[in-house]
């Protein structure tokens, strides 16, 4: 590489820190720093502090909710470079990002890709300044991990298109602006019959429901459509060309997941030293119960293997080439944080089955909780199942099964 | 697979290509057939250190290439795949490895070279019983006149029968120390094992060696230093049931690919899909664990034990259920001697022993974190 191009863009990022640091000290209310809210994003601010709206109204602006996005559509049109040195000056000085939510993880990319010039100046901007919240329609009660099975019909009447049917885990539907769905406009082809399509949630005929889970709180509704009327212009791309579309956005959902290692790297006391306080230890200063002591010791080198792999995947796919070990981190990351939650629980044996209010503290509270909500992660997302198929016919080539 | 430099990469290549022309299983089954005590061709071997392969560890000074373990894992990795019966690991990693790390500059000028060349075959004698214990050591080495005295009897020597150098461990009444004792020493006796590998685990008995002053290696309290030592014959073993999990692993879903029942062909059967996602995934984690070992004591990081542990337990369980699943998976054809599955489940044992099974190294492991 010829020097002249590489001392110039370090000179111009260089510039670019200084512009940011100088924006973000102007527009950063110091009252901010550690109280970032990740669930705003979905639910909305608790309440509304002047500081954290004019924080997100400024970002907004700016378009550096959406740093790489581009300009036209109210993105910070910043290249990658840029948009981590931001990041880095952000982390300086305490400050976080208030734009999120499905509109930025997920929607807003397949737009970009996907969606008419008319579609994109009117749905990503106000994702970009965080004013609409995206909920996903996809799964339907009979539509799980075999999710092109999907029956909520959408025909066409001409001006507009009738929607009715069901979706169901719709993440925060019930403080959803704007849902982006799955719809049947074909019945007599499978994936072929499956379209895109955007609909207001205030919409006559959208009804929503939230559905309780077993660790007792409600982060996912079922949909219902009754002859929802939906505009002609909100179809993006081709008609039959949902799959497609649709699929291309899971690629970015799964990548928001695939931190398999987060959820195993283990927040919080050990393992160690909460075997040790509920069960005790010998005269050796070992956990007294000798096979709880193996399980914890099994599940604490399958953790440190996968930390393993999931450093071997970084290293090798920054080489350029595709890990085959990136399929595995997504049912391992499920099995270990599924195990750390059971032997946590076993551990504190009755204390571990508190539901709320005197008596527990708030680890044992949160070890229950966190053991209920963690059966989700070896469903969501693609169950095991599903994984171990897709393992099975990419990797290894094997057939279709029967 | 870590990322490899260029000299990684060739010599990787070099000992697949080698191991599959030059030294394919039926080369195994030859050497088993001839029941000889040594357990491996000498052809076989002077190729590999013409290669270079006995020096990989080995500084340049010394006649090696100075490689690292990383790199001598790929080949032992490669060599494993086809069951390569070889002194390689044992002589170039194992027994090179308490020369590197604890000897003096003389000791190093006198053996390193010979080893690198492959002229020299040296062994590691350390357990005296059926299962690994360091711990368990009543080889006892006197201090006479200006040497010592060694006497012992040291069990399943892995070379034992053709080692020209063994690296013994015996008490020094100050702890554990590692000698220096030269094959064709007077009061040196192997005895040959037939075991289920068809390799060399010999009886060794070191009775009145009479050795001198400078065939102690490193202190006369030298248990850090056995440690340390282990840990490296660790990864290498686990490099090698690494090459023998991928390849016992391709060939079964090779198998499963062509075998037909109820007219189907094997592979489309959901049951047995998962059941290679599930080896698949489990041989995904020994590859990190194995090279995390590896590449930690090429960096000379501080949590060698740990990683070493890691990767011998991680090898010992995920070539456990991949031998298993190989024949059960083959089904009849794999309980025949004709077919090499056997080969591979009986190898798998031999090295799940070597150096301290699964459980062995969960208790270290478990010990080493403070639980």
């Amino acid at each position: 590489m010829a020097t002249a191009e590489l001392t110039n863009p370090a000179d111009a990022l260089e510039d670019f820190r200084k512009e940011a640091a100088d924006w973000l000290a102007e527009n950063f209310p110091k009252s901010l720093v550690g109280k970032e809210n990740v669930l705003a994003t979905v639910e909305g601010e608790a309440k509304a502090d002047p500081d954290a709206k004019a924080w997100k109204k400024a970002m907004g602006d700016k378009g550096w909710g959406t740093p790489t996005w581009p300009k036209a559509y109210g993105g910070g049109g910043l290249s990658f470079k840029e948009a981590r040195v931001l990041q880095e000056e952000m982390g300086k000085i305490g400050a976080w990002n208030p734009i999120g939510g499905m509109g930025v993880m997920m929607l807003g990319p397949t737009l970009l890709e996907f969606a008419s010039e008319e579609q994109k100046q009117r749905h990503i901007p106000p994702i970009c300044r965080g004013e609409i919240r995206w909920c996903q329609g996809y799964s339907e009660p009979g539509a799980g991990s075999d999710l092109a099975s999907l029956q909520t019909k959408c025909e066409d009447k001409g001006d507009h298109y009738l929607i009715n049917g069901q979706k169901t885990w719709t993440s925060g539907g019930q403080w959803a602006d704007w849902c982006f769905a799955l719809v049947r406009t074909d019945t007599t082809k499978k994936h072929e019959g499956i379209s895109f399509i955007l609909l207001d949630m205030k919409t006559p005929g959208v009804e929503v429901k939230p559905i309780r889970m077993i660790s007792g709180s409600s982060p996912f509704c079922e949909t219902f459509f009754t002859d929802v009327k939906v505009p002609k212009e909100n179809l993006v791309g081709e008609l039959g060309q949902g799959w497609t579309i649709g699929k291309r956005l899971l690629q970015h959902e799964r990548t928001n997941l695939s931190g398999g290692g987060s959820m195993s790297r283990g927040q919080g006391p050990s393992l160690s030293d909460i075997a040790k306080h509920y069960v005790g230890v010998d005269s050796e200063g070992r956990i007294a119960d000798s096979e709880l002591r193996t399980k914890i010791i099994k599940h604490e080198m399958e953790a440190k293997s996968f930390q393993l792999t999931a450093r071997r995947v970084m290293a090798e796919s920054k080489g350029g080439n595709i890990s085959l070990a990136s399929s595995i981190l997504k049912n391992v990351g499920a099995r270990i944080t599924q195990e750390r939650a059971e032997l946590t629980l076993e551990m504190m044996g009755m204390n571990g089955l508190g539901w709320e209010g005197d008596g527990f503290n708030t680890a044992e509270l949160g070890a229950t909780r966190g053991w209920l909500w963690g059966k989700a992660v070896s469903i969501y997302g693609g169950t095991t199942e599903i994984q171990n198929n897709v393992v099975a016919k990419r990797i290894l080539g094997m057939l279709d099964h029967q | 697979m870590a990322v490899l430099n260029e000299e990684q990469t060739m010599l990787r290549d070099m000992a697949r290509e080698w191991s599959k022309n030059e030294s394919p299983v039926s080369a195994f089954r030859k050497v088993r057939d001839a029941g000889e005590a040594i357990g491996f061709d000498p052809a076989a071997f002077a190729a590999q250190a013409e290669m270079g392969w006995t020096g990989v560890i080995i500084p340049e000074a010394y006649g090696g290439s100075d490689f690292g373990y990383l790199s001598l894992g790929l080949v032992l990795e490669e060599t494993g795949r086809t069951l390569t019966a070889s002194p390689l690991g044992t002589t170039a990693l194992a027994a090179t490895s308490a020369l590197l790390l604890g000897g003096s500059e003389d000791q190093k000028q006198a053996w390193l070279p010979k080893i690198a060349s492959g002229e020299v075959i040296a062994a590691l004698a350390v357990d005296e019983g059926p299962r690994h214990d360091p711990t368990q050591i009543a080889a006892k080495a006197d201090k006479s006149g200006d040497g010592w005295t060694l006497s012992g009897e040291k069990a399943f020597v892995a070379e034992g029968d053709s080692a020209h150098l063994f690296v013994v461990a015996a008490q020094t009444g100050d702890g554990v120390g590692l000698f220096l004792v030269p094959g064709d020493a007077s009061g040196v006796t192997r005895k040959p094992r037939k075991m289920v590998d068809a390799r060399s685990h010999a009886a060794v008995s070191f009775d009145g060696v009479k050795l001198g002053a400078d065939a102690l290696i490193g202190p006369a309290d030298g248990a850090d230093l056995l440690d340390q030592v282990l840990d490296r014959a660790r990864a290498g073993t686990a490099a090698e049931m690494l090459g023998l999990s991928v390849q016992a692993f391709e060939d079964t879903l090779a198998y499963l690919k062509t075998r037909e029942q109820f007219g189907e062909i094997l592979s489309r059967f959901q049951a047995l899909q998962h059941r290679m996602a599930h080896q698949f995934t489990q041989i995904e984690l020994m590859r990190s664990a194995v090279e995390g070992a590896l590449e930690a004591i090429d960096a000379g990081r501080d949590d060698i034990a740990q990683l070493a542990s890691l990767a011998k337990a991680t090898a010992c369980d995920t070539l456990h259920l991949v031998s298993r699943e190989m024949i059960q998976l083959h089904g009849g054809i794999g309980m025949t001697d004709e077919h090499h599955a056997g080969f591979y489940i009986k190898r798998a044992r031999i090295l799940e022993n070597a150096w301290g099974n699964a459980s062995f190294h969960r208790e270290r492991y478990a010990r080493l974190r403070g639980y």
